[in-house]
């Protein structure tokens, strides 16, 4: 079921936000413990807040814009008096004393959050497998993995959990995740969404995003979640607008640009056609197809696991045993520290911050870290340059659907290469979206990916939106 | 090509505060060496006369009044604490 035919049938009393939020506590009762898609349910404080919600609607009482709207929220993303642990050892008791601001904006729009998604641990990952609690399985097929970071947030939306879920995308893990379940994965503007209480990973690369059932849901909670912050000083200061008032008016002469970077070695053939197919209806749809080159994005990966990872070792350092997190103790200061971080991080959390430790490093620091931001710079001309051309960039999400458990977790670069067509929009603070664009022979669905210049959402929503009506529209 | 040993791998460990396992530090040492060999692709990009980009979007400083707002309470702050003495975190002794 969609937000929107909740929050409807929510508003015409034809169900309770108690009785709906049941109807998700079953589902997730049913099948989390085979799926794994929730490390944590508040399910008293969800029931709390779901009776307040019929006690104010009874009174006659003005309600905010989700009312009564189970959410899940990523496990990297602050929430007061709930667990909040990363999918990492080291926060596996922490308890946060204060929301996030998306958090803040849902609840002020009287949404009910019903718990904590698992994810790879502190967001790095794309299989959800680093998880210190254990994967998420692909509800399409529990022998895959989900994608990730975010592939609780996918998975629970996917699974029926909960009709919508908020993830976060530093490199893609709203995306990737959201093409291999099936669902929409919307990652807004770098600044565009508050990043207060959103754990950091790479902060000039983080954003909050949303995983959705179709795009008017997405346009709906981006709606209630974007605007300025001034606890995020990175955060724009223009004000969020009401995507949901214009998602279902589709764009006249849109050119819809191809980089043909992204139909390259690589491409799963299945994936490029069901992509291909996609591109052939926005055509019928009178839209113009504009072939364009990204001629540095076959570098973005390099860029990407230099600057992300820099930015990892620095933000990371803050776990230090000393004022929260796990201890292990020393005979000295330095012990605790290393004795604590070494036993508090999985393997591909200390890989990254090993990594980021090198490219930082005195002798080093010029010939990564500084030539990976140069690059950048051209990798985001790029972007600017295609976009003289066309509105939107459009290609896959993914290179292939989901793999199988355990298939790349013994090499990390062949992990690394599930988000080489998602981290551009990362690098260049572009907002960009995943949404169902077919499945595989084996039943496996496909993401179809579209890019807009930066700040351009609601250009962004409405393409995807007339794309989705006539893909759901097909017999 | 080797760009990375097993001793240059314990040094960038202490650096990064981490104590790792001998096992540990013969599985990392070859796939970061492996990383690190694919990242230095980018030495053949032509970057002359091209800025650093920190930051994706063109944002100057961003200002705003200097009002005082609460901060955690002494309590709140200590909650999650692996180790406190009184109202102070604890830890052990830095100096000798």
């Amino acid at each position: 079921m969609t937000a929107v035919l909740c929050l409807q049938r929510l508003a015409r009393r034809e169900i309770s936000a108690s009785a709906l939020l049941d109807y998700y506590l079953t589902a997730i009762s049913s099948r989390n413990r085979e799926l794994n898609a929730f490390l944590h349910v508040d399910e008293t404080g969800a029931r709390r807040q779901a009776q307040a919600i019929d006690h104010r609607r009874a009174k006659g009482e003005r309600l905010g814009p989700l009312a009564g709207l189970p959410v899940a929220i990523k496990d990297n993303i602050c929430t007061a008096n709930i667990p909040t642990t990363c999918a990492s050892r080291i926060l596996k008791d922490y308890i946060p004393p204060y929301d996030a601001h998306v958090v803040n904006r849902l609840r002020e729009a009287d949404a009910v959050i019903v718990g904590k998604t698992n994810l790879d641990e502190f967001a790095m990952g794309s299989s959800t497998e680093n998880s210190a609690f254990g994967p998420t399985r692909n509800p399409i097929d529990p022998t895959r993995i989900p994608g990730g970071s975010s592939g609780g947030s996918a998975c629970a939306v996917a699974a029926d959990f909960v009709p919508v879920s908020l993830g976060s995308d530093t490199g893609g893990s709203v995306r990737q995740p959201a093409a291999l379940c099936g669902v929409v994965g919307l990652k807004p503007s770098y600044g565009r969404v508050s990043r207060y209480g959103l754990v950091a990973f790479g902060s000039s690369l983080d954003v909050v995003g949303t995983l959705t059932t179709d795009v008017a849901d997405a346009a709906l909670v981006l709606g209630v979640i974007a605007g300025p912050d001034p606890r995020d000083s990175t955060c724009l200061r223009e004000s969020g607008e009401d995507y949901f008032a214009t998602v279902e008016q589709p764009l006249t002469d849109l050119r819809v640009g191809v980089p043909r970077e992204f139909f390259a070695a690589g491409l799963d053939s299945e994936v490029e056609q069901a992509v291909r197919t996609s591109l052939s209806i926005y055509e019928r749809l009178g839209a113009k197809l504009v072939e364009i080159s990204l001629p540095t994005s076959p570098h973005a990966l390099a860029v990407y696991y230099l600057v992300a990872t820099a930015e990892a070792s620095g933000n990371l350092a803050r776990y230090d045993g000393v004022h929260y997190g796990s201890r292990i103790t020393g005979t000295n200061l330095l012990e605790l520290y290393e004795k604590s971080r070494g036993a508090g991080f999985g393997a591909e959390v200390k890989r990254r911050i090993m990594l980021g430790t090198h490219a930082l490093s005195s002798g080093y620091r010029d010939a990564y870290y500084l030539k990976a931001l140069k690059v950048r710079r051209l990798i985001k001309a790029d972007y600017d340059a295609a976009f003289q051309r066309c509105d939107v960039i459009a290609g896959p999400t993914s290179p292939t659907t989901a793999f199988a458990l355990g298939e790349r977790a013994n090499d990390p670069l062949a992990m690394y290469l599930a988000d080489i067509y998602t981290i551009g929009a990362n690098l260049a603070g572009l907002p960009a979206l995943s949404l169902p664009c077919g499945k595989s022979q084996a039943g496996l669905p496909i993401g179809f990916q579209l890019t807009a210049p930066v700040l351009q959402e609601e250009r962004l929503l409405r393409a995807a939106r007339m794309l989705e009506r006539q893909l759901r529209a097909k017999p | 090509m080797s760009t990375l040993n097993r001793e240059q791998v314990a040094r960038i460990a202490h650096l990064a505060r981490l104590e790792l396992t001998p096992a540990e530090l013969d599985g990392l040492t070859p796939q970061l060496d492996a990383i690190v060999d694919y990242v230095q692709r980018l030495s053949a990009v032509d970057t002359t006369d091209i800025e650093p980009l920190a930051h994706a979007l063109d944002v100057i400083d961003a200002f705003r009044e200097d009002e005082p707002v609460r901060s955690l309470a002494v309590e709140q702050a200590l909650a999650n604490s692996p180790g406190r003495r009184g109202p102070c975190f604890s830890v052990p002794a830095a100096l000798e």
